[in-house]
């Protein structure tokens, strides 16, 4: 016996295990088994409305067939969309700037790192808390309508939020001055992971400073735009503070700022209907799923065709060095 | 060897999945019927639970008139400067025979209050640590009156006899469906026309409460004294939702009934009225609570006036009508703002808003406590009557309420001397609360909400409908829509 385990090597991997095991549970004690039971609710009738419970019953698809007849949830998805990609394009826009310029040798800005953390800032505040400072901006009484009233002359103030447009309007912006600064930090790392020479090179070849950011940083900083677009476009799908508190949770006016995951915390904010909200939650699950797998898809199609272009190329490099 | 360990890893967690879709399948056995009888208790309190009276608020108002009117109140223990009537201590407090005090606040927003008072109430029989007494409002009171979660009074000693000088709303609001009275309010919220004086005078060429109210005392009559405020630059209202209580306490049925929601004319009365009035200029367009409404009442506004009940007047409209505000250090005194350039009257309809009840929570471990706290906070003529003179709150006691409304020395500063308390008296008794329904809250919401947007211009009537029936259905999924 004692020979045979002189001959056993020490294994520590079983220690990798314990150490995972933490995350395991946390992970399917809070994502995992509400995941699965949200899923679960979705194909109940169940509901609790004041003190009083409803009996849970299995009804199959009906609460899908029933979402879907609504047709309220695209109304939801579209509001979302708008009001994301108002704040989605000046956000790119602004942060792929701002990336170029931090990261130019040539231009030399000072005092860098204040402004990086300047843009950031905005981000460490609470989303609810910069709602409640724009609110309070735009409010009939606010400062916005004092400027609006004294260059106007008019003696009635601007309506803000009584109009779809400016709600939506200030709904992105907030989103875009919350999210510019993360944005332009990531799009700097890229920048900075492209090989200096090739900007040497265009330098050297005398390429004008846009010839060199179409033509050198876009292309080399492409899966880090693709990164920032998925991230974006699945945080988008999700928004909910802003709009949940500029609107009070109403969405108004006429809903129009009412987004998806609003749509669903107002199925459980009074009356609890269990059922219904699991129904929206999966099909928000898999709207945004297929969104990333989409988008995933087109970056890797683009790599296949990136690579066969790689190897195309050595062939023909190799059938250089032959001749 | 890799991908075996992966679709070992995946049939693993789809096992522990599968095994949880077993844990949550089982126990439907809530009920759906509204039995009123009180929850039993199947676990007693702890020792400390029995020396501690627990009570869940949503603001400090009732805090406030516990610690200055109680007569068992510990002021000393518990830091209380009664010079002063402001808790100046930090602890606990507590009362003269030692018991603790504990009081639960959460906040009313987004029906927050009400959530944590379900779950709570839900888990009390469980629970070693009860709620002794919770308070309600008007607006869902039979919610809780009408549900096992609440104790009959009389079971704990308040009699009929303890509550005869209460206005008959008051109780007949708080009795559940099996007859018996469950919670007791300190305060009757009849609602009047707050306005203002010295634009009364410029306008209707009078400020005395009578002739104004000659003026104002149906619809059209008011809708013609709006166009006169219009003329000379003032505004009748100042938003959307302040004429709103006047009508939906008229309405003809209740909102609610056989699961089906219906709308009543009156409420459709508010809404032409409102939109008219909006669309002629004859409000600010503010909504009830913002900042521009509250600033309308003070110095700087153009409003007449505002529909406003007891607990309003004293407390809101006091409040934001000075110029200095308290929290600047302003006083409310004659001369701060318009302090004392206010004066109420009936307006065109009888109605009400608001009011707090006071609840025993079944299962609790102090009933006695409770009943005395109960029988001095609200039936107790003396403390009414010290209570209205100290705070021109209008409090449940008939009697109390009539001494003051005959002494004719008697008049509020803010008012400019008017005695209100009279006006107050008279509407009380017209209070009928036999309309509502335990989803009054939550529909008067969405109704008003979703008929901004119509007044804005921004939807036409029927979607301003529609927009409706999706908040009220989205709130209460019980529900159906009328056909």
């Amino acid at each position: 016996m004692a020979s045979s385990n002189k001959h056993k090597s020490i294994s520590y991997a079983k220690w990798g295990y314990f150490f995972i095991i933490p995350f395991f549970v946390v992970y399917a004690a809070f994502q995992l088994y509400p995941m699965f039971s949200t899923i679960r609710d979705s194909f109940y009738s169940k509901m609790t409305v004041g003190l009083i419970e409803y009996p849970e019953k299995f009804v199959g698809l009906d609460n899908y067939t029933n979402l879907f007849k609504e047709g309220d949830i695209f109304t939801y998805f579209g509001n979302t969309f708008i009001i994301w990609i108002i704040g989605f394009i000046p956000q790119i826009f602004v942060s792929l700037l701002l990336a170029a310029w931090f990261t130019d040798i040539r231009l030399k800005l000072k005092a860098q790192g204040f402004f990086k953390v300047v843009i950031y800032l905005p981000n460490i505040i609470m989303a609810a808390a910069v709602s409640m400072l724009f609110f309070a901006i735009f409010s009939d009484i606010g400062p916005i309508n004092d400027i609006y009233k004294s260059i106007s002359g008019s003696e009635e103030p601007y309506q803000f939020f009584g109009h779809i447009t400016s709600t939506r309007l200030i709904i992105a912006i907030i989103n875009f001055i919350m999210w510019f600064g993360n944005t332009t930090i990531l799009l700097m790392a890229a920048i900075m992971g492209v090989d200096p020479a090739l900007y040497e090179a265009a330098e050297i070849d005398g390429a004008s400073p846009s010839q060199t950011f179409w033509q050198i940083t876009i292309p080399s900083i492409r899966p880090i735009l693709i990164f920032v677009l998925v991230t974006s476009l699945i945080g988008g799908v999700q928004m909910y503070d802003i709009p949940q508190i500029i609107t009070n949770g109403t969405g108004s006016p006429v809903r129009s700022s009412m987004t998806v995951v609003m749509y669903l915390n107002n199925q459980i904010s009074v009356g609890k209907n269990y059922g219904k909200a699991g129904t929206i939650s999966v099909v928000l699950f898999l709207v945004a799923a297929i969104l990333s797998l989409a988008v995933a898809a087109i970056n890797s199609k683009d790599q296949i065709a990136e690579n066969r272009a790689k190897k195309l190329k050595k062939k023909k490099m190799k059938g250089a060095y032959r001749i | 060897m890799t991908k075996l360990k992966r679709v070992l890893c995946g049939t693993m967690c789809l096992a522990m999945a599968g095994s949880m879709f077993t844990a949550c399948g089982d126990d439907n056995s809530s009920s759906t019927a509204a039995d009123v009888a009180p929850v039993e208790q199947k676990k007693e309190g702890s020792d400390e639970s029995k020396n501690t009276i627990k009570i869940y608020v949503w603001n400090q108002e009732f805090q406030g008139l516990f610690r200055r009117y109680y007569p068992d109140y510990d002021a000393e223990k518990s830091g209380y400067d009664t010079a002063k009537n402001e808790k100046t201590g930090t602890g606990d407090d507590y009362l003269k025979d030692g018991k603790k005090v504990v009081w639960v606040v959460n906040e009313n927003t987004n029906n927050n209050y009400q959530d944590k008072l379900d779950t709570a109430l839900k888990a009390q029989s469980e629970s070693d640590d009860k709620i002794d007494i919770f308070l309600i409002e008007a607006d869902y009171a039979l919610k809780y009156v009408n549900s096992g979660y609440t104790t009959p009074l009389k079971d704990i000693g308040v009699t009929d006899d303890d509550t005869k000088d209460m206005y008959d709303y008051t109780k007949q609001v708080a009795t559940a469906s099996d007859g018996t009275l469950r919670a007791v309010s300190w305060q009757a919220t009849p609602g009047l026309f707050a306005y203002r004086r010295d634009i009364a005078s410029e306008v209707l060429g009078t400020d005395d409460p009578e002739k104004v109210q000659a003026e104002l005392s149906d619809w059209d009559k008011f809708d013609a004294v709006a166009e006169k405020m219009n003329a000379k630059g003032y505004k009748m209202l100042s938003g959307f939702d302040d004429s709103y209580r006047v009508f939906s306490n008229n309405v003809s049925k209740p909102w609610v009934e056989n699961d089906t929601i219906q709308v009543d004319d009156q409420l459709m009365k508010w809404v032409d009225q409102t939109k008219n009035y909006t669309d002629k200029g004859y409000n600010n367009k503010t909504t009830l609570w913002a900042d521009a409404w509250s600033a309308d009442q003070g110095p700087s506004g153009k409003v007449f006036g505002f529909f406003y009940s007891t607990w309003g007047i004293n407390f809101t409209l006091a409040g934001n009508s000075l110029e200095k505000s308290e929290k600047d250090g302003g006083k409310q005194e004659v001369g701060n703002g318009l302090y004392g350039k206010y004066a109420v009257c009936e307006g065109p309809a009888a109605f009400f808003w608001g009011g707090t009840w006071l609840c025993a929570a079944a299962g609790t471990d102090n009933a006695d406590t409770v009943a005395d706290i109960m029988k001095k906070m609200t039936c107790d003529k003396d403390i009414a009557k010290k209570l209205t003179l100290d705070t021109l709150d209008y409090t449940n006691n008939k009697t109390a309420m009539q001494e003051i409304a005959d002494d004719a020395s008697y008049g509020s500063a803010f008012l400019g001397g008017q005695n209100h308390i009279k006006l107050f008296a008279a509407a009380a008794p017209n209070i009928k609360m036999d309309k509502t329904t335990a989803y009054d809250q939550g529909l008067n919401e969405a109704f008003q909400n979703a008929f901004h947007d119509y007044f804005n211009g921004t939807a036409d009537k029927d979607a301003a409908m529609d927009n409706f029936y999706k908040a009220a259905l989205e709130k209460y999924p019980n529900l159906k829509k009328a056909d």
